[in-house]
């Protein structure tokens, strides 16, 4: 069986989940900024721990089976259990209870206020992303992605809609748990530019291991107009090389290499695709801003056009997937609580896809 | 008799197994799985257009495009362009991407 592709694509061309988590070395060991760091630092002072202790047991055994009667009688008494089997894994587990409980408590740094806030609610299966502004307003709504400013520290507001979920960015940070009823804090902070993968760490039934989502972390300029709610930057053609696999996702996903208002032929787009989307009830789960389209069950649909992923996190966006997804999601994600819309026609389904895929 | 039954130069079963494997990883990023069945990608297997196992022993192109792998790259990069009226829409992918999956396809066989 050949690997998975998720396998076999390089990070840089990042874009999906699965794409973000290929590379070596792996996300949880490769930290993006300061609040992950100490996560890594920590779990390779465990890791040493753990070998240095190995390392003592085997010496023991080693002792014990071919050693010397004289160090086995030396060694062999009360005091070395006294020693080494409680004062010294006492003294090392205290600290390093204390350790990681500091540590954890660091991750969720009371708010000071000048951190940008994002609210993430965790649905079955997928994520709700509202961007708040200092006095909590929603400046901006959007799904299965968490677009962060590059050096800025950043207070994720964590909820759930439903179940127990699990938010987890291994390169920003350690898990957290969103429960209903709750809000959970976490802080993170990226300190380069660049995509990541994050996924839902709590199993919560059905397509749980297709909730995923892509962070993005911007510079500055490209952050304000992502709030703004501006396209985000497309690569030009000029400067794109010929060469396979090596295309900047954001360059696939803006349809640069094949633009997809020059098809010849192209079916769909005489057909209204926004009278379509309202006449077969998209609507009463999606909401796509300036329209009549207001659901909340649903994904935000409004900035579909510059979306990464679809699907949270697992398909890449394009026209073909988000077609494919239309006509027949459960075949991508069985369980997820959108119908295949088989119903449609595929004329009808082109018409729909290319209104979402509108910039608004 | 043998000379009139030969192949076109361009032939479909003069296909690179390096550039099979690169268009098999194209063809998985680019997400055409969503909507075909294709041999070699797991997941996912979507059901919204034809099921591309055994594709080597496939007909004309989409049943309309002599089946010859300038056409096949043609059509998956940019399908109703290739064949007006198509339900398939163009994909993000280069010329040399779409060569590369025309040889995965190509390289699909019974089994």
């Amino acid at each position: 069986m050949s690997p998975p592709i998720s396998m076999v694509l390089p990070m840089t061309d990042a874009q999906t989940v699965f794409d973000a988590w290929w590379g070596w070395p792996p996300p949880v060991l490769d930290p993006a900024g300061p609040y992950a760091e100490s996560v890594t630092v920590l779990a390779w002072a465990l890791f040493a721990m753990g070998a240095v202790v190995t390392a003592i047991v085997a010496a023991a055994l080693y002792v014990a089976l071919f050693g010397p009667a004289k160090l086995k009688a030396r060694i062999g008494g009360e005091k070395t259990v006294w020693i080494m089997g409680i004062a010294f894994p006492g003294v090392v587990l205290l600290g390093l209870l204390v350790w990681g409980l500091t540590l954890t408590a660091s991750l969720t740094d009371p708010i000071r206020g000048d951190e940008q806030r994002i609210r993430v609610t965790g649905h079955m299966w997928w994520w709700d992303v509202e961007y708040l502004d200092a006095q909590g307003r929603v400046v901006l709504r959007d799904a299965n992605e968490v677009h962060l400013p590059v050096g800025r520290p950043v207070v994720l507001e964590l909820r759930s809609a439903d179940v127990i979920h699990s938010f987890w960015v291994p390169n920003l940070s350690g898990k957290k748990d969103m429960i209903p009823g709750r809000t959970n804090l976490l802080k993170v902070q990226a300190e380069k530019a660049g995509y990541f993968g994050g996924v839902c760490a709590e199993y919560c039934g059905g397509p749980h291991a297709l909730m995923g989502f892509v962070a993005v972390a911007h510079e500055d300029a490209d952050y304000r107009r992502f709030i703004a709610g501006e396209p985000l930057g497309v690569p030009s053609l000029a400067e794109q090389q010929d060469v396979p696999g090596q295309l900047p996702a954001l360059a696939r996903r803006t349809g640069a290499v094949a633009p997809v208002s020059a098809q010849a032929g192209a079916v769909g787009g005489a057909l209204d695709g926004e009278a379509l989307f309202m006449a077969n009830g998209c609507a009463a789960c999606h909401r796509v801003a300036g329209t009549e389209a207001n659901g909340l069950a649903g994904p935000d649909l409004t900035h579909l056009s510059r979306r990464l992923t679809l699907a949270a996190g697992v398909l890449p966006n394009n026209r073909g997937s988000l077609q494919g997804w239309i006509a027949d999601s459960q075949a991508i994600k069985p369980g997820n609580r959108m119908p295949s819309y088989d119903l449609l026609s595929a004329q009808d389904v082109a018409a729909i896809a290319e209104w979402l895929d509108t910039p608004r | 008799m043998a000379a009139a039954c030969k192949a076109p130069a361009e032939s479909r079963h003069d296909f690179d197994d390096k550039a099979a494997e690169r268009g098999r990883i194209v063809a998985a990023a680019a997400g055409c799985a969503a909507c075909h069945r294709l041999p070699g990608i797991d997941w996912p297997q979507g059901r919204a257009g034809p099921d591309l196992t055994a594709f080597d022993g496939r007909g004309p192109i989409a049943g309309a495009l002599p089946n010859t792998p300038g056409n096949l790259a043609a059509f998956v990069r940019n399908a109703p362009a290739a064949k007006p009226g198509s339900t398939m829409p163009a994909m993000p992918i280069t010329p040399s991407e779409a060569r590369d999956v025309a040889a995965y396809l190509y390289g699909i066989a019974d089994d």
